[in-house]
């Protein structure tokens, strides 16, 4: 917007008016309109945002509040608790499964993060700067096979899984092998971001007798750290809300279930809702904290990914 | 000029005659040759208002259909010739390898792999040879079973049996026709893969043939390992990736795609878990789409859910998008402060796990969540008012179910806009001030086309997502309130139910009709691809994927 001072440039000026030029004392005269105009404009977007902040803090405030009701678990029509306190915690942590689900979604999204980071940018690495036969074949297959709706697969591989003892209480090798496997598909965003490195530095290496093995380990690793990262605090973030699939693998065994699971059958009939209402929000209090406070650290590198993917394609 | 205004809505009904109606300025300028569509010329195109532009725009798509279903067969055409032909090739080149090789390649066809040895490739010979032979141990003791059944998918269901060990009755599970799909697949998988090596096989031993005739010496098993870290490095690398989706998403499907012409389904009969299932055809298809007339529930079922469907996609898509722009546009204005802490609260909806917001969201609106009782205290709404259960009134959970899906999905949209905003060159914008230009020409001469240009594909994407979104509508409402004319389909359809939720209640209710499942989740995949498609043809972007490198 500095440019508008400039006399030549003030965007209300027609054409015809900037042969003759006009003297210093109107052109103030425009700017303090301008300035006014810009006033009123940017205080109607302040109040926007406000309102916006508000409506998108809000559920999260109430659910903070909630968590530290302690005078009755169900719904009420305030949101402000009448007696704090911190027994819904202690509650969760004692009287439920609470803690086994944390300890059984904080594995399954550990190793998911790493299993699922090396196939991706095994995948994207080799669709994004290897050519060789049948690439453009394979990345057509995946596109079409993509959009058959994943839910489908869920049955077949619910029976195979129970098939290999791994429903149910013994849901985690289960679940981390599912995550994983078909992984692969979702390499478009790390391959946007090893289409924009470039190729001069492979040829570089390649002309000084470097296998491509190297080339991969030596030169393209180190500039990938923000795809890497990215990578993984998706796939890490990914299994704490996986709900569908960890259901149907669960399949009402307590043991076997992820946070997600658990939390929503906190609430799945009325009479769990009146019972675990505010425990479910001290749950989702526990579970976000951290979370929130991992994404906030590397959100540089999250906004990175989703913005280059999105142009991309 | 105001009279042609007028005569425009007529166009979009006779499409032949619009083109000299609605086109003054063209008329005036070069007189009308023929009757029915023409192109404009740039020039006569530039002329007209946008209107006029947008009813041209529309008519070019219509017009071209015809030629596009042409193009499309043609495609389909040439594809099925290059294949036959590359067919012929491979048939052809088989036999003249067979005619014109030494001993050591003829052994080949039979021992896979031994002409690898005899010319000392052992590592790739014993590799060969011993895929050979597990496929042959393992067609004789369990794939012959699978792939003989396969056509029956069993025969015998479960009984009760006199155990003579036992001395008393019990219950006997012979065939498993889910086991036999399963294996019988993966026996198919598993046959096709031996075709293949054993044609890599004979491949092989022409090339190696070919390198020994002109004197020069064969990769040893030493280079061979050492071409899969370089020349070869592909392959290492793509080797788990795809046995994954092979494994875990291909066979699958495959599996889903076969379900769709049987009866499978979670019933029990007479007692026992249905572990004997038929083929029974196009039967699924035609009680879904219900092409032999006479109307079912499930067809009616269908064709609300898949509109709703649609529609929810479309709004769910162009909200997002178009709002989460304009927040993008309003952080980023010249003269706003706090830009950081504007973002920041507004990624922090992308931080917490959705299961958690979407529920808690649904129960503060839920019938007895404080957002209705605030209302009912205010006097604003009566006791009956919900905004998820209301039967009578399904547009106030629809309507609601988008407005949340904005409050998810604007950030998402915000960081992405943001980023592409960023690029947008100021020069664009200040050249367009000087010609006096205000915001809103700005935007929606320069801002939106690039926009749409550069996130074609993302909108693509997200449209096919949207319509696959099922864990917003499962979390907010879990498809509700139910439709009670639908009823008589199975998985009680709701009001704000789509395709993929309602397929996921159709597997866990009482019967678990897997084959419905399965038709209504083919009919998902063929929605999806043909809006890709067409979409995709229009798209401008059709860009060159390595114009960054």
């Amino acid at each position: 917007m500095e440019e508008t001072a400039k006399p030549v440039q003030t965007p209300e000026q027609k054409p015809s008016e900037m042969s003759n030029y006009q003297p210093a004392q109107f052109k103030d005269k425009k700017h303090m309109g301008l300035h006014a105009k810009r006033a009123i404009g940017n205080t109607v977007i302040y109040i926007i945002l406000i309102l916006m902040s508000i409506i998108w803090l809000f559920p999260f405030v109430c659910i903070v509040l909630q968590s530290f009701r302690c005078e009755s678990t169900q719904p009420v029509g305030y949101i402000i608790p009448q007696k704090w306190g911190f027994d819904n915690y202690v509650n969760l942590f004692t009287t439920t499964n609470f803690p086994k689900w944390l300890l059984n979604t904080f594995i399954i999204s550990i190793v998911t993060a790493l299993l699922q980071t090396v196939i991706v940018l095994c995948m994207s690495y080799t669709l994004s700067r290897l050519r060789f036969k049948g690439r453009k074949f394979l990345m057509n297959f995946m596109l079409v096979i993509g959009m058959f709706p994943g839910m489908l697969t869920m049955i077949i591989l619910y029976r195979v899984l129970a098939d290999w003892g791994m429903t149910q209480a013994n849901s985690i090798p289960g679940l981390i092998l599912v995550y994983c496997a078909s992984s692969g598909m979702g390499y478009y965003i790390s391959k946007g971001f090893f289409d924009t490195l470039p190729k001069s530095l492979d040829e570089a290496a390649r002309v000084d007798g470097a296998t491509n093995a190297q080339v991969l380990v030596k030169i393209i690793l180190p500039l990938s750290k923000p795809i890497v990262i990215y990578t993984l605090l998706t796939a890490f973030m990914g299994p704490w809300g996986d709900f569908v699939f960890a259901r149907y693998v669960s399949f009402g065994a307590s043991d076997g279930m992820n946070v997600a699971v658990g939390l929503q059958d906190f609430l799945s009939t009325t009479s769990n809702l009146f019972k675990n209402y505010t425990m479910f929000c001290a749950g989702g209090v526990v579970i976000a904290v951290p979370i929130t406070i991992l994404f906030m650290l590397l959100q540089k590198y999250y906004v990175e990914g989703v913005t280059g993917g999105a142009v991309k394609g | 000029m105001a009279l042609m205004e007028k005569d425009k809505p007529q166009a979009e009904v006779k499409p032949e005659a619009v083109p000299e109606q609605s086109a003054p300025v063209a008329a005036a300028a070069t007189p009308i040759k023929a009757k029915g569509f023409r192109r404009y010329s740039d020039l006569e195109y530039l002329r007209l208002n946008v209107w006029q532009k947008f009813v041209y725009r529309l008519l070019c798509f219509f017009v071209a259909i015809p030629k596009w279903f042409k193009n499309l067969g043609l495609k389909i055409w040439h594809g099925i010739k290059k294949i036959s032909l590359a067919i012929a090739h491979e048939a052809q080149d088989i036999v003249m390898t067979f005619i014109h090789g030494d001993w050591k390649t003829k052994t080949s066809y039979v021992v896979m792999g031994f002409g690898n040895i005899a010319r000392g490739q052992v590592l790739r010979g014993i590799l060969f040879l011993a895929f050979e032979v597990i496929f042959i141990l393992y067609m004789v003791f369990w794939g012959g079973y699978w792939i003989g059944m396969l056509p029956s998918l069993g025969k015998q269901g479960p009984a009760e049996e006199y155990n003579e060990e036992l001395d008393t009755y019990t219950t006997v599970y012979h065939d498993n026709s889910f086991k036999i799909l399963l294996y019988g697949i993966l026996t198919l998988f598993f046959i096709v893969a031996l075709i293949y090596t054993w044609r890599l096989n004979i491949k092989q031993n022409k090339i190696s043939e070919e390198i020994l005739k002109s004197g020069k010496p064969l990769k040893s098993g030493k280079q061979d390992l050492r071409s899969l870290i370089d020349d070869e490095f592909h392959k290492t690398l793509l080797a788990l990736p795809v046995t994954g989706i092979l494994v875990f998403t291909v066979m699958p499907i495959f599996f889903m795609i076969l379900v769709a012409f049987t009866n499978y389904s979670g019933a029990t009969n007479n007692g026992y878990t249905n572990n004997l299932f038929h083929w029974i055809g196009w039967d699924n298809f035609n009680t879904l789409l219900n092409w032999n007339g006479g109307g079912s529930a499930y067809s009616a079922a269908f064709g609300e859910v898949l509109a709703w469907t649609i529609m929810w996609a479309f709004f769910a898509t162009f909200s997002n998008y178009f709002l989460g722009m304009l927040v993008a546009i309003m952080i980023n204005k010249k003269g706003i402060h706090l830009k950081k802490v504007w973002r920041t609260i507004l990624v922090l909806t992308i931080a917490i796990p959705q299961f958690i917001s979407l529920l808690y969201v649904s129960k503060m609106f839920a019938d007895n969540g404080f957002i209705i009782k605030w209302m009912q205290d205010w006097g604003w709404v009566d006791g009956n008012f919900s905004f998820f259960g209301d039967k009578a009134n399904p547009w106030i959970s629809r309507l609601m179910v988008i407005l949340i899906n904005i409050w998810i999905g604007i950030p998402y949209l915000m960081l992405i806009a943001t980023g592409i905003l960023m690029n947008i060159p100021e020069d664009l914008y200040e050249s367009a001030r000087i010609d006096g230009a205000n915001v809103w020409q700005q935007y929606t001469k320069i801002t939106l086309p690039y926009m749409l240009f550069v996130t074609g594909p993302y909108l693509l994407t997200s449209f096919i997502g949207n319509m696959n979104n099922f864990n917003v509508i499962y979390l907010l409402t879990g498809g509700g309130p139910t439709n009670g004319a639908l009823s008589a389909a199975s998985g009680s359809v709701g009001y704000t139910d789509l395709l993929i939720t309602w397929l996921y209640k159709i597997t866990m209710g009482a019967n678990s009709e897997y084959y419905m499942a399965s038709v209504i989740g083919i009919l998902v995949f063929v929605v999806s691809a043909v809006i890709s498609v067409v979409v995709y043809n229009f798209m401008p972007s059709n860009k060159n994927e390595e114009e960054f490198q």
